[in-house]
């Protein structure tokens, strides 16, 4: 993985899509999970929602779904509704989501593990009370690519231009990682050089763990 | 300070301390398979990172491959190919050991990284798998991991990981016959819920672990994560230091003397701490199957399916949803319930001990005629060993297919399963909704009852066809 983009204003296109509890297979069923990369997984996104099916076989665009309505196609935040991302551990969902462009969720509460998974892979989850994310999603729905909505990492509060300020909370390593848009493999590489000592140590401790290695 | 072996594995090998208790943990030895593996690995590789000696990690075609004899890279899973392939390329690309379709080591990871002493005792290890904890049997550090956190176990060769609490089960007596360890933990899962070792380090110990076999060790560790736990361990011991001895990627000769006096030391010292003990006696182990779909739902075979009635409020949904699924009436007794088909193999109960065990009840008898049974080894190492044996004949005769190593019809990836509504007694480690094929109802059991049902045509005791056959 690349380091990410780092994220600190985002302003963007929101959908809403408020059903409590989306679980991971909704954000992405396990037959979509074919491909062997996380590279392209954004068409799966929601797919049972998406798409119509015969089978496993995708026959149509369903144009009643929210995600395939013109006004929110360019859609970068996604509203959601309590207790999203719950279920399987599969990161695919969070790819699935990341991959199809989105950078901020906002929530009334996410699963957890589909939480860290969101900032292992830049995206911002936001949690915000229910009625709060019910009257961005009413003011949003009003006029879609007009009504947009500002997230603001560096000062942790959610602003539209309709007047809404809303603070949130996000945790302190979550949030810096996220703002310089250092992954946790870069964050981890800087203890490199104690990695090194350790190793050097091991060797003399442990020896049989790395025999037949080079150097 | 008495320390547990675990505390011992967390400081040999923590890098970094937090001030939260959590520690970046150097790893020793990661596996991948192509299921989830070459999705981390080609990741890695496609940022241009480094990877740590290759010498640390090793891959292996488990899930997705077929496991007839006729296999290809085809699979009858539709697509499975690719996943094959990427791993074949990405294993290549990175210079990584992969046992491939016909490599005679190729089987399920948990059990390949012992067969050939990729994973000894006190190493930290990881793969993209649940069931990685299964190594914990030799008393190594070992945890499944998700695809990112594989990702920078390759790139970094270190994960931070939240310090769990620690959890010893003490087993006193001795398990009778014709019951194993994986009985063993049907009961203990049974008794204590599907989440009673949430997130904790396990540690198996007592007069009954120290008795077991390594296999059974193994299967026990392995159905650690069914307990939600963290890890299992089980202390190295002369049992381990005699099985470990001699395998491919053990040290010789002196180098091994001096590590297996280092691997002793790990047992846990007199007088540690564990955060919380829970105590059982082996004697009150009878052979164990599930009826729902968690293996919370279990109990012992000569028992029934429990009254809705008696289990907590709580529950009782969820086990009226399972008895339906599973096409089960509350109260109704276990024993005799017709079965379909009877699989032998995976990570959790495909070792060659199981095979025996199953084989000596197979021994003079046949399948019931409507049974459809599957006898896989985990690895080819297994296979061999068996077919040396002439297992492999007993299990023929009796009526099983002898198949490839692989996880085969432990898990249903879309491709080959049985049939819908089919019950099936299975040595594996998962009774969920869908987990060996669409509709499919699965008993979880040990081999030694997978043998006695497959023989009977319905779940049956294992320990009356001992009696029969005269055994110890
Ligand atoms: S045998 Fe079953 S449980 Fe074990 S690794 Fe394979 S699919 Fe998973």
């Amino acid at each position: 993985m690349s380091a990410l983009q780092p994220l600190t204003v985002h302003v963007g296109v929101a959908v809403p899509l408020l059903l409590a509890n989306v679980d991971t297979d909704a954000i992405i069923p396990s037959r979509e999970m074919k491909t062997v990369s996380r590279q392209g997984l954004g068409q799966a996104l929601f797919a049972a929602w998406r798409y119509h099916y015969d089978g496993v076989q995708r026959l149509a665009v369903n144009d009643e779904f929210v995600l395939n309505q013109p006004a929110y196609t360019a859609a970068t935040v996604l509203l959601a509704g309590p207790n999203f991302g719950c279920g399987s551990s599969r990161e695919h969902a969070v790819w699935a989501i990341a991959d199809y462009g989105f950078r901020v969720l906002i929530a009334p509460s996410f699963g957890a593990i589909f939480q860290g998974n969101c900032i292992r892979n830049g995206l911002l989850p936001v949690e915000l009370p229910l009625e709060q994310v019910q009257a961005l999603a009413a003011w949003v729905a009003v006029a879609p690519q007009q009504h947009q909505v500002t997230v603001d990492l560096v000062a942790c509060e959610v602003r539209t231009t309709g007047g809404h300020v809303w603070p949130f909370v996000v945790p302190a390593v979550a949030r810096s990682r996220l703002l310089e848009g250092r992954d946790e493999i870069a964050e981890t590489l800087t203890y490199s050089p104690e990695l090194a000592q350790w190793r050097e140590r091991d060797r003399r401790l442990r020896p049989w763990v790395y025999a037949g290695e080079a150097g | 300070m008495p320390a547990t072996l675990f505390d011992k594995l967390w400081e040999t090998h923590s890098v970094r301390s937090f001030a939260d208790g959590s520690a970046l943990l150097a790893l020793d030895r990661v596996f991948l398979h192509e299921r989830t593996g070459s999705i981390a690995l080609a990741s890695v590789l496609d940022s241009g990172r480094l990877l740590p000696a290759g010498q640390r990690v090793m891959a292996t075609m488990d899930h997705v491959v077929d496991t007839h004899r006729s296999r290809s890279d085809a699979t009858t899973m539709p697509g499975g190919a690719k996943f094959i392939q990427a791993m074949r390329t990405t294993a290549q690309r990175a210079g990584i050991r992969l046992f491939d379709l016909d490599d005679p080591q190729q089987g399920i990871s948990h059990v390949v990284a012992a067969d050939l002493g990729f994973v000894l005792p006190g190493y930290t290890y990881v793969c993209p798998d649940s069931h990685a904890c299964t190594l914990g049997a030799l008393g190594a550090l070992a945890w499944g991991i998700g695809t990112s956190d594989c990702e920078q176990a390759l790139a970094t060769e270190m994960l931070r990981i939240a310090r769990p609490k620690q959890l010893r089960v003490w087993v006193d007596g001795e398990l009778s016959p014709g019951v194993s360890a994986k009985d063993l933990a049907l009961h203990l899962i049974a008794t204590h819920g599907s989440a009673g070792g949430e997130r904790q380090a396990i540690e198996f110990a007592g007069p009954a672990i120290r008795a077991l076999p390594m296999e059974g060790r193994f299967t026990l560790c392995n159905m650690a994560v069914e307990f939600s736990a963290f890890c299992g361990l089980v202390a190295p011991d002369e049992r381990t230091i005699a099985y470990v001895r001699g395998r491919e990627r053990a040290p010789r000769g002196a180098a091994f003397e001096q590590a297996a006096a280092a691997w002793l030391q790990l047992a846990t010292d007199e007088g540690a701490a564990f955060d919380r003990e829970i105590r059982l006696h082996a004697r009150d182990v009878s052979p164990m199957v599930s009826w729902g779909t968690a293996l919370e739902h279990g109990a012992s075979v000569d028992g029934a399916v429990p009254l809705l009635e008696s289990l907590p409020e709580a529950s009782r949904n969820r086990a009226a949803k399972a008895l339906d699924y599973m096409g089960l009436a509350p109260g109704s007794a276990l024993a005799g319930q017709p079965i379909d088909a009877a699989f032998i193999g995976s990570c959790t109960n495909g070792r060659l001990e199981d095979l025996r065990a199953a084989a000596a009840l197979l021994e003079g008898h046949r399948v019931a005629k409507h049974v459809r049974a599957l006898c896989v080894p985990a690895s080819g190492a297994v296979k061999r060993a068996a077919e040396a044996e002439g297992l492999d004949q007993v299990f023929i005769q009796a009526g099983f297919e002898w198949r490839e190593p692989g996880c085969s019809l432990c898990f249903f990836a879309g491709g080959e399963s049985f049939a819908a509504g089919a019950r099936v007694v299975s040595s594996t480690n998962r009774n969920f909704e869908g987990r060996q094929g669409p509709r499919v109802r699965t008993h979880v059991a040990s081999p030694a009852t997978v043998a006695a049902s497959a023989i009977a045509g319905k779940l049956a005791d294992p320990r009356e066809l001992l009696a029969h056959q005269g055994a110890p």
